[in-house]
């Protein structure tokens, strides 16, 4: 299966880059080459296999039902969580104006 | 007195208990190695400050009678670990000038067990690389070169590419590493140290800036094996913050460490011999199943069917996780925020992603978003992980007739900077050996065993059964005594 570069703009807009025609012409090639490499497992006989999904057999945990339970974790932080934000303001983070 | 920066880390740690030398004067020869060594672009971040400090700590605790493990060990730290008010950026445009105001798990460990922070290392972007080429602060330099009269610039491998250098260069004694799909293990065999990828779930995962998280296992890369066990020891350990760790004890690997491999079973799997390979590579791996029977092992044959599948399986499942996990970078939170003129939500996202991640992440992203996609779920990632499931068998299967498995940790030597960067495929490739031990969650390190006839370090890999890290070590101290590797860069930075 190839993609074209409308199915590339496609894949940039669900990720959410933004892309020029120019990179969308080069990422045609790139990604057709990696998916016709990967195509391959396409021949491996799965029948009755389960996909993985936890490489290392583990139980989950529950925490206790505590708030807090973990203090570096917990709430009552937020000047810490604002403090990278690029645009924090009134103790919220600030984004643009949105309109639908 | 030996020159303070050759020591390895078990001498700096005894030879600083008994008094041979002060904890700040070695902090202070490393500070002053890595000073010197710009040439080679290893730390994004240089902690003087912070190597010096521990370092005084450490000579009080001495002092007082209250030495801890690591006392007056500088060490390097990847800049994928979010350091408490130390600049980490994952060696993206992303994240340059994030200030993390939480430490990891692993590297508090390391704190709390003595050691001191010489600087945060360079690696590929997200580390998403085999040559340290992806890094938005430059390529890292390998402190090696060919002998062939030549000047090229070689790859340090990758992604830990900052910690193989620092390392064999003598900027620091060890440093941390994570090890994704060999990120661990290639840049150690190409500089010519040694690097474990504990069991998947030993080291924490809290405060690692995320790439795929069912792979993602953060090591030691240090000169020795023994120094890969007494770091791994500082490492590890349970930690309810992340929901894979294991809650396991974390045994004494380092006083259990033993060479003497009678009664051991070593398994070679015929898949991992590749047509066409350097010959310098086979030659390597013949003369280290010499090198383990030596050490009184057994060796057999052994086969692990689905090996050619490892490859594709990891470039669908490890960019399927990349693309989920950097959803999170999107210019609101922390990190970079790209905002043009008049701009929408929508758009900020776009364009801040475009503007923060590098080529490769983009290209990693894409795939991953396409093949979660739906419509292709079924046909890629689904498939993807019962490959997987096949895979893990292979082992699971290979480990009834032996306790480790020996081979070569990546298929060449180090290659020069640019000669892969225009084909991200035969980028891919180098880590044909390593990835297949990451898809199964399995103990693996690489030690140096050979110079090629290059004047080039090559690695042997061991792998081994899951939790059985002591098996792994043990392995790789009988190569390490019987390969006598002592060979190292000249110094011309």
């Amino acid at each position: 299966m190839t993609i074209d570069q409308a199915t590339v703009r496609k894949i940039a807009s669900l990720a959410r880059i933004a892309i020029s025609d120019a990179e969308a012409a080069a990422m045609e090639g790139e990604l057709n080459g990696i998916l016709g490499w990967v195509e391959q497992l396409g021949e491996v006989d799965v029948t009755g296999v389960e996909p993985m999904t936890a490489v290392i057999p583990n139980v989950l945990r529950l925490r206790d039902d505590v708030i807090d339970a973990d203090p570096l974790t917990g709430g009552g932080r937020r000047d810490d969580v604002l403090a990278n934000a690029p645009a924090a303001m009134h103790g919220f983070f600030g984004v643009p104006k949105v309109i639908e | 007195m030996t020159e303070l920066t050759n020591l390895t880390v078990a001498q700096i740690r005894d030879g600083h208990r008994a008094g041979d030398f002060s904890a700040v004067e070695v902090a202070e020869a490393f500070s002053a190695n890595v000073a010197d060594a710009k040439a080679l672009n290893a730390f994004i971040v240089e902690t003087p400050e912070h190597a010096l400090s521990a370092a005084k700590a450490a000579d009080a605790d001495r002092a007082a009678g209250t030495l801890k493990p690591l006392s007056g060990v500088p060490i390097g730290m990847k800049d994928l670990f979010c350091t408490h008010g130390v600049q980490t950026t994952a060696a993206s445009h992303m994240l340059e000038g994030f200030v993390p105001r939480y430490e990891s798990t692993v590297s508090q460990k390391l704190w709390d067990a003595g050691a001191g922070m010489l600087g945060k290392l360079n690696l590929d972007q997200f580390a998403m690389g085999s040559s340290n080429e992806t890094s938005y602060f430059g390529n890292v330099i390998s402190p090696w070169k060919r002998k062939d009269g030549g000047n090229a610039a070689l790859a340090p491998g990758g992604s830990s590419g900052g910690s193989s250098t620092a390392i064999a260069a003598r900027l620091c004694p060890a440093a941390t590493g994570t090890d994704t799909g060999g990120s661990i293990r290639q840049p150690a065999a190409f500089t010519g140290i040694s690097g474990i990828k504990p069991t998947y779930g030993r080291c924490s995962r809290w405060g690692i800036v995320a790439f795929a998280s069912s792979l993602d296992q953060a090591g030691p890369m240090a000169r020795d094996v023994r120094d890969c066990a007494i770091m791994l020891e500082n490492m590890a350990g349970f930690d309810p913050k992340d929901a894979t760790s294991l809650d396991m004890a974390v045994p004494n690997w380092e006083a259990a460490l033993s060479s003497d491999l009678k009664g051991k079973t070593v398994g070679i799997p015929k898949e991992y011999r590749l047509e066409g390979i350097d010959p310098d590579i086979d030659a390597m791996w013949d003369a280290g199943i010499a090198m383990l029977k030596d050490a009184g092992a057994t060796v057999v044959e052994i086969s692990l069917p689905h090996t050619k599948y490892a490859l594709p399986a990891y470039y669908i499942i490890a960019p399927a996780e990349a693309s989920s996990n950097l959803a999170r970078y999107d210019g609101v939170r922390y990190g970079l925020r790209d905002l043009p003129e008049g701009a929408g939500l929508q758009d900020m996202y776009a364009s801040t992603r475009a503007d923060g991640f590098g080529a490769e992440v983009k290209r990693r992203i894409m795939i991953g978003t396409y093949v979660l996609s739906a419509g292709f779920y079924d046909a890629y990632y689904t498939q993807a992980q019962k490959v997987r499931t096949l895979i893990a068998r292979d082992f699971e299967q290979a480990f009834t007739s032996c306790e480790v498995i020996l081979a070569p940790t990546a298929p060449s030597a180090a290659f020069g900077l640019g000669e892969k960067m225009a084909d991200p495929l035969a980028m891919y490739l180098n880590d044909v050996f390593a990835v297949p031990a990451s898809l199964a969650g399995l103990p693996a390190m690489s030690v140096p065993a050979a110079l090629n006839r290059e004047g080039l370090p090559l690695g042997l890999q061991i792998i081994g059964k899951a939790f059985d890290e002591q098996g792994v070590l043990d392995a790789g101290l009988a190569i390490e005594e019987r390969a006598g590797f002592t060979a190292r860069a000249e110094k011309w930075w």
